[in-house]
């Protein structure tokens, strides 16, 4: 079995005719796979997007999907705390209905009704070709207008080696609200590869909370593309724990005058991690404000990477953009990399960013420790207090007591 | 001393008696046929009476600078240059130039005007003639002051040991120098337009300062004199030995006229123990008509190496002309406790392209380094800060600070900014800033109020949004780019 793009072409090729929806759709995003390859594979040349995060492993690595069922996946399902709302699980990207707790209404399955969306870019974005071209199974949510659909979890198991290429839909009509807590883990060493579609109506409001808790074995790479309108809000908050590589990949497009986004982030890493945090929001209407505060916590011979693009339309005028990067390296040989990019064409405008990179500040140390703190303890204090205010931007309790009840058994792993 | 009275005697000879005929004004030289091979590298190296390596040199360059793609990453937008179409050796400046100050283009004579400059620079500026028979005597006047003000400086320099001099004559007088830092900062294959410049340089600066020695005056002056001679393709070297100070100044606050439409310089600076070196550019080069017709392709590389500890060295621009602004002064911070500074002022308006910043490569235990970067975008332009702080592992206790700010004039214009951040170190401190905004409707009210007219007014609040920069620069020029800015900026507003 071949590896790396070639391996997923013949798999595509073995699949053809068989997977759902739109062909031609597919075979245009296998032609612009072909032509791309993975980033940092085989192919030589430098994508600038993907400067600081290279495929090269997931190119080098044997992927093999088998359908036998796994055990595993209701253990890892019960080690998930989840809370006590609809769940709509998957394992190893296969919709299972047997462990799910269905939302009433509004739930649709991409194996049965196959919805590619209209945002994304395959011919673009290498990994959203190569999701285009085997997604299989995935969850579309659609809140009709006005209604208040309440939390509702999405949850990805993954076992074993295969890889796997969920595609999600989340639609909210006119003035509705939604809760998606989005949960990943796993066992092994797969590939989750997830492409999620977001359409934010006028004056809804989404809130989007994801904890990435992968195996330390595993590769994630997810793409989410949003399109908000007029007066509506797309709130989100990404906590990276896992996976020996992850890329979280958010496209915005504010495209209704007074449209909000908040893509805010926490990655912890420590060993040999890799996460890449990379987001462009795209202001594309007057009055729209966009918010991002992304703190990196990397220990061992982790390396972090955050890259965040403001684009600004001649159009949007009275954008208020702002994004704040900060980093805290708690290892000599630990690595962040940073790209706040702004790209401004409107003159009324107020946009700015800050990134700061550091370690723990040793005065704050020594307070804590001359109080009789041990030195690992008085670490785990104050990196909980560099994270607090990325958290703090969690509004709902419940859910940013599950986010700090991770950080905390991620600690705990940590001293073991 | 020797070689410095040779300087002198080169630079008197050129300036005084053969200055209309030039030493560069053989025939051969000015038919030198269009485009770019080895011959042509043979001719530049012979006409240079270069030593053999130095020939070697520039063939291995111009070998990689085949192999070379033109990079595309910048932000900017031009059509292709066709590089076999441009003459590598000739000088027919003086011939395309304007007889008289007549001829020469009423709108860039109102903004010599404006900036105060005496009637007599304005025509060489403008590049008039001095041989035509009309303004010889303007022409030649302005020759002789420059000749005896150099002349006095250059005694001056002499007599503290500095060696100050065109680069081809360095090549021939101090090949040892040369051959030991030349492209040791910005490797022949550095990059496509150093690649070039390394293949085809005739023009440039070299400077030694030898140890201890704080070079007696600002290096300003003199080369403002000389600006006349700046060429397409520069190369600068700046040596500062042990415990050496420098304050370098290029190019002038004037805008100039240039039938190059390329140019593509190199400078490399080298800064030992203790030594202290500053480069503040003001740059003018014309910048096209107001519908973006015209004007410089100016893509420079300029890095500083501060090889030794506690060795400074400190980048001031302030960038307002050229069609296309393709510059990136960047320090390498090797020595313990070593500073790098970038200063910098870009101002573009109709159709101007700046894409520029500085990359502070952080090596040495405790070194420190300063970015506060003011981009001002006015008309139909683009103005993009691109920058780089990297600290390795060995930068224990590094420190970087970055302030980017950008002011947009306009709702035509574009301004980005392109910070890139990469940090090995724990102990390293990165801090970055940057905001965009616009000049406020009441701070121009404030200003109006009190009888300011709206040029004014914009031109008192752009030197406030620059006023950091602006204190970098040594005095005299200071005041001139004050100026300059509001110049640039006319027709902005309103």
């Amino acid at each position: 079995m071949s590896t790396g793009a070639t391996g997923f072409l013949q798999r595509y090729e073995g699949l053809a005719g068989r997977l759902p929806g739109d062909s031609a759709l597919r075979s245009a995003a296998a032609a612009a796979f072909k032509a791309s390859g993975l980033p940092g594979g085989t192919q030589q040349r430098r994508i600038e997007a993907w400067k600081y995060t290279s495929l090269r492993s997931v190119a080098e690595a044997k992927f093999q999907p088998d359908t036998a069922p796994r055990h595993e996946v209701e253990t890892v399902l019960a080690g998930l705390m989840l809370l006590d709302a609809p769940r709509i699980v998957f394992a190893d990207g296969v919709l299972r209905s047997d462990l799910s707790v269905m939302p009433p209404t509004g739930f649709a399955r991409f194996a049965d009704q196959p919805d590619f969306g209209t945002l994304s870019w395959p011919d673009r974005e290498p990994m959203v070709a190569l999701n285009t071209m085997l997604a299989q199974d995935g969850a579309a949510l659609h809140v009709p207008a006005g209604f208040d659909a309440g939390i509702v979890q999405l949850v990805s198991i993954a076992t074993g080696e295969g890889d796997f290429h969920p595609r999600h839909s989340i639609r909210l009509a006119k003035g509705a609200m939604m809760t998606v807590v989005e949960i990943s883990a796993g066992q092994g060493r797969y590939l989750l590869n997830t492409v999620t579609e977001i359409h934010v109506a006028e004056g809804a409001h989404l809130t989007h909370i994801r904890l990435q808790d992968e195996a330390v074995t595993a590769f994630h790479i997810s793409t989410t593309y949003a399109g908000i309108e007029t007066g509506g809000t797309y709130d989100s908050f990404t906590l990276n724990l896992g996976a020996r590589l992850s890329r979280t990949e958010v496209h915005a497009q504010l495209s209704g005058a007074g449209a909000i986004v908040h893509l805010n982030a926490a990655q912890i890493l420590t060993g040999s991690q890799h996460a890449d945090f990379t987001t462009v929001v795209g202001h594309a209407a007057p009055g729209c404000s966009s918010r991002q505060t992304v703190k990196n916590v990397l220990n061992g011979r982790s390396r972090g990477v955050f890259q965040g693009k403001i684009e600004v339309a001649r159009i949007a005028q009275k954008t208020d953009g702002y994004q704040m990067n900060q980093a805290l390296l708690l290892s000599p040989d630990a690595e962040i990399d940073c790209k706040p990019e702004l790209e401004i064409f409107a003159d009324d405008v107020k946009c700015s960013h800050g990134a700061t990179v550091g370690e723990l500040d040793p005065d704050q140390m020594f307070y804590l420790r001359s109080r009789g703190i041990p030195d690992a303890e008085a670490r785990s204090i104050l990196v909980r207090a560099f994270l607090a205010e990325a958290l703090g931007a969690v509004a709902d309790e419940t859910i940013r007591n599950r986010l700090e009840t991770a950080v905390g058994q991620w600690w705990e792993r940590q001293k073991a | 001393m020797a070689a410095v009275t040779e300087t002198l005697d080169t630079v008197q000879s050129v300036t005084q008696s053969g200055y209309k005929w030039g030493f560069e004004t053989t025939i051969e030289m000015d038919f030198a046929p269009k485009g770019l091979n080895e011959d042509i590298i043979r001719l530049i190296s012979a006409r240079k009476e270069e030593p053999e390596w130095m020939l070697e040199w520039r063939l291995k360059a111009y070998a990689a600078w085949l192999k070379m793609e033109e990079p595309q990453w910048a932000r900017v937008d031009h059509p292709p240059i066709d590089y076999q179409d441009l003459h590598y050796y000739a000088a027919p400046k003086k011939k395309a130039g304007p007889k008289n100050l007549d001829e020469v283009d009423p709108e860039l004579l109102k903004m010599y005007e404006k900036l105060g400059i005496p009637l007599k620079e304005r025509a060489i500026l403008a590049g008039v003639d001095p041989d035509t028979v009309e303004n010889t005597q303007v022409a030649v006047d302005a020759v002789f002051d420059s000749v005896s003000v150099a002349t006095t400086f250059q005694a001056t320099l002499r007599k503290s040991g500095v060696i100050f001099c065109p680069i081809s004559e360095a090549i021939r007088e101090h090949p040892d120098l040369v051959k030991q830092y030349i492209g040791s900062v910005v490797p022949v294959a550095d990059n496509f337009f150093a690649a070039l410049n390394s293949a085809v340089f005739t023009d440039g600066s070299f400077v030694f300062i030898p140890k201890g020695v704080r070079c007696p005056m600002e290096l300003s002056t003199y080369f403002r004199i000389n600006a006349r001679n700046t060429g397409q393709f520069e190369r600068t070297l700046i040596i500062a030995e042990a415990g050496s100070q420098v304050s370098y100044l290029e190019g002038c606050t004037a805008p100039q006229r240039d039938e190059n439409q390329l140019h593509a310089a190199v400078v490399e600076l080298v800064a030992m123990d203790d030594a202290r070196i500053k480069y503040s550019t003001v740059q003018n080069w014309y910048p096209g008509d107001s519908n973006g017709k015209g004007g410089i392709y100016n893509f420079v590389t300029k890095r500083g190496a501060c090889r030794g500890d506690r060795s400074k060295i400190s980048w001031t621009q302030v960038e307002t002309g050229s069609a296309i602004t393709w510059k990136y002064p960047s320090c390498v911070l090797l020595g313990e406790d070593s500073v790098g500074e970038f200063y910098s002022v870009a101002v573009t308006n109709n159709h101007q392209q700046a894409d520029t910043g500085t990359k502070m490569i952080h090596v040495g235990k405790g070194s420190r380094s300063t970015i506060i970067s003011k981009g001002i975008s006015a008309g139909h332009s683009n103005n993009t800060y691109r920058g780089l702080v990297r600290m390795l592992p060995s930068a224990t206790n590094a420190r970087n600070f970055t302030q980017c700010d950008s002011l947009l004039i306009g709702d035509q214009c574009g301004a980005h900014t392109v910070p890139y951040i990469e940090s090995r170190n724990p102990t390293a401190k990165v801090e970055h800033e940057a905001t965009t905004s616009k000049i406020a409707d009441d701070q121009l009210f404030y200003c109006r109020q009190r009888g300011l007219s709206k040029e004014d007014a914009v031109g008192l609040i752009v030197n406030g949004f620059c006023k950091d920069v602006l204190k970098e620069l040594p005095m005299e020029f200071a005041v001139e780019a004050q100026k300059l800015l509001a110049v640039s900026l006319e027709g902005s507003v309103g």
